[in-house]
């Protein structure tokens, strides 16, 4: 806050002039970033579709309704295959990461400069692409099927998890740590009895939070031909069937919403 | 004294997390009969996963050696599109997130507007990236514009939410005092509810830029612009060197954003 002489009267501001300098300069950029970002995408956009996207979109609106509530029939077990998905890549998730944390957790980790910066590659590593972009490349490797789904959505999962674990590990109360070793303990058994303790409420509520959003990212690994719900999207907008779309993201709505329920109501009774 | 030493305990059980044994052992259980019924699901053709290893090993090389070269004016362009698209779409998202989490809080909004708002909201969060992306592309076309608008609508979802989230949590007290001068709704957002909110709002947009940036990276596969297309184009094509290398600069600008966002986000609050 900055004050100063005005009209013979002391007045305000919110900035001093130096930080209002910065904050203009800062808009500047933003402003021209973004001048050169839409001139980009000017350059690269067929105009003339856009402007008929509204009659386009009321036309898909149109073919869309009414649901084809027969194709139900077809869905159940794309949507357990989804469900399976989300779960044991969650599962097989947690299991890598769990390690990968402790050795990331600058506490608990056996070296700080060679074992350290490889967890966090790994958790980067992972973290920075989208299970999506795993599945493809899972895909060109094992074969479609579901397998390439697990496997993709725990790759996606062990940065997730990895990341807030080890943070988490790093934020545990060093007393009972002390408490622990002073009765002679092994460095194991620290582990066991001072540190897995204090952070398995958080790994466990992460794991479901996890959970949860892997649900909604399984629901597309099919259109990469990874299996799950996604693959009955594909084929149905192939045909351009999409009154079928329609039933597809109704399921995918439910689902979604149930799992949410579910994770939201496993967190509340475990933290 | 010698009467209680014998009478006490001599080893110690750690407290279990279900204390109860039956409900305990029962979702033991439960669990492992649906993860072997979800096992018995997933039918692996073992053969091809042989064959595929090969693939496997070979990608990792390709990643000891990546090709920036032969692609490079399409990884240019589609680094360029996605970061356009990036910029773009978090702009245009937090200037429409701020009505629709104001009216998605629910000491803010009317009944009407709150049902509308949150209802955006969910739709907004349910489905995936890709998923409204193939709406976009079937009306807007192929092209970066497409993915513009479906990072926008995302973005929508996840800043709206915490938006609506930290405006129901604010104190009401600073409220009343601002009404109590005479104010009227709009002056009440602005100079009681904004100052409130607004450190957060700077920190996940920043945070959500670096989302979009990801997310930005895959919505090309269905058509939307950006790296993704030239990444799926690589894979297609078998040409690991140049998807290693695409993965590659994917990563370390996402590492770059992070950090970038970090400073800022320490600098403003």
């Amino acid at each position: 806050m900055a004050t100063f002489e005005c009209d013979g009267k002391r007045c305000w501001r919110y900035l001093e002039p130096r930080q209002s300098l910065w904050m203009w300069l800062g808009w500047l950029l933003t402003v021209a970033v973004l001048v050169v970002s839409l001139r980009a995408i000017d350059e690269s956009t067929m105009w003339i579709f856009v402007w008929d996207a509204a009659s386009r979109g009321a036309d898909i609106a149109e073919r869309m309704t009414p649901p084809r509530w027969s194709y139900m029939s077809v869905l159940w077990k794309p949507l357990w295959d989804t469900i399976n998905i989300a779960t044991l890549g969650t599962l097989l998730g947690m299991v890598v990461s769990f390690p990968v944390a402790f050795l990331a957790a600058r506490n608990t980790t056996p070296s700080a400069v060679f074992v350290r910066p490889l967890a966090l590659l790994v958790i980067v590593s992972s973290r920075s692409i989208n299970s999506l972009i795993w599945a493809i490349l899972l895909v060109t490797i094992i074969g479609p099927g579901l397998l390439a789904g697990i496997i993709a959505i725990a790759l996606r999962s062990i940065g997730f998890l990895g990341k807030l674990t080890y943070e988490a590990i790093e934020e545990i109360d060093p007393v009972q740590v002390e408490a622990v070793a002073a009765t002679g303990a092994s460095p194991a058994q620290v582990l066991d009895y001072a540190i897995i303790p204090q952070i398995m409420p958080a790994f466990a509520g992460i794991s479901v939070y996890r959970w949860d959003i892997n649900i909604r990212e399984s629901t597309v690994l099919g259109l990469v031909g990874a299996g799950g719900i996604g693959l009955q999207l594909q084929s149905s907008l192939n045909i351009l069937a999409w009154n079928q779309v329609t039933l597809i993201l109704l399921m995918i709505l439910a689902t979604v919403i149930a799992s949410e329920w579910v994770s939201a109501k496993v967190r509340h009774a475990i933290i | 004294m010698s009467e209680i030493a014998a009478a006490a305990p001599r080893t110690w059980r750690r407290p279990k997390l279900i204390p109860d044994a039956r409900l305990r052992w029962g979702l033991v259980v439960l669990a492992l009969a649906y993860v072997f019924l979800a096992l018995m699901d997933v039918d692996v053709n073992w053969p091809r996963v042989m064959e595929g290893l090969g693939r496997a090993v070979q990608f990792l090389q390709a990643f000891a050696q990546p090709d920036f070269v032969t692609r490079w004016s399409e990884i240019n362009e589609g680094i360029r599109e996605s970061l356009a698209m990036t910029f773009t779409s978090t702009a245009l998202g937090i200037l429409l997130s701020i009505p629709v989490g104001i009216g998605a809080a629910r000491n803010m909004a009317p009944i009407p507007v709150y049902l509308v708002c949150r209802g955006i909201i969910t739709v907004s969060r349910t489905f995936q990236e890709v998923i409204i992306a193939i709406f976009m592309v079937a009306m807007f076309g192929f092209g970066p514009l497409a993915g513009m608008v479906t990072l926008s609508f995302a973005t929508i979802g996840f800043l709206a939410k915490l938006l609506a989230e930290d405006i129901e949590d604010i104190d009401p007290t600073q409220v009343e005092a601002i009404r109590a001068t005479g104010a009227g709704w709009m002056q009440v957002v602005v100079y009681s509810v904004s100052p409130q909110v607004m450190p957060r709002l700077v920190g996940l947009s920043m945070y959500r830029l670096d989302i979009n940036f990801r997310e930005s990276a895959v919505i090309g596969i269905v058509g939307a612009g950006g790296i993704g297309a030239t990444l799926n184009t690589a894979f297609n094509r078998y040409e690991y060197d140049t998807a290693a290398a695409i993965i590659i600069l994917i990563i370390l600008i996402v590492l770059l954003a992070e950090y970038a966002s970090g400073v800022i986000r320490k600098r403003l609050q």
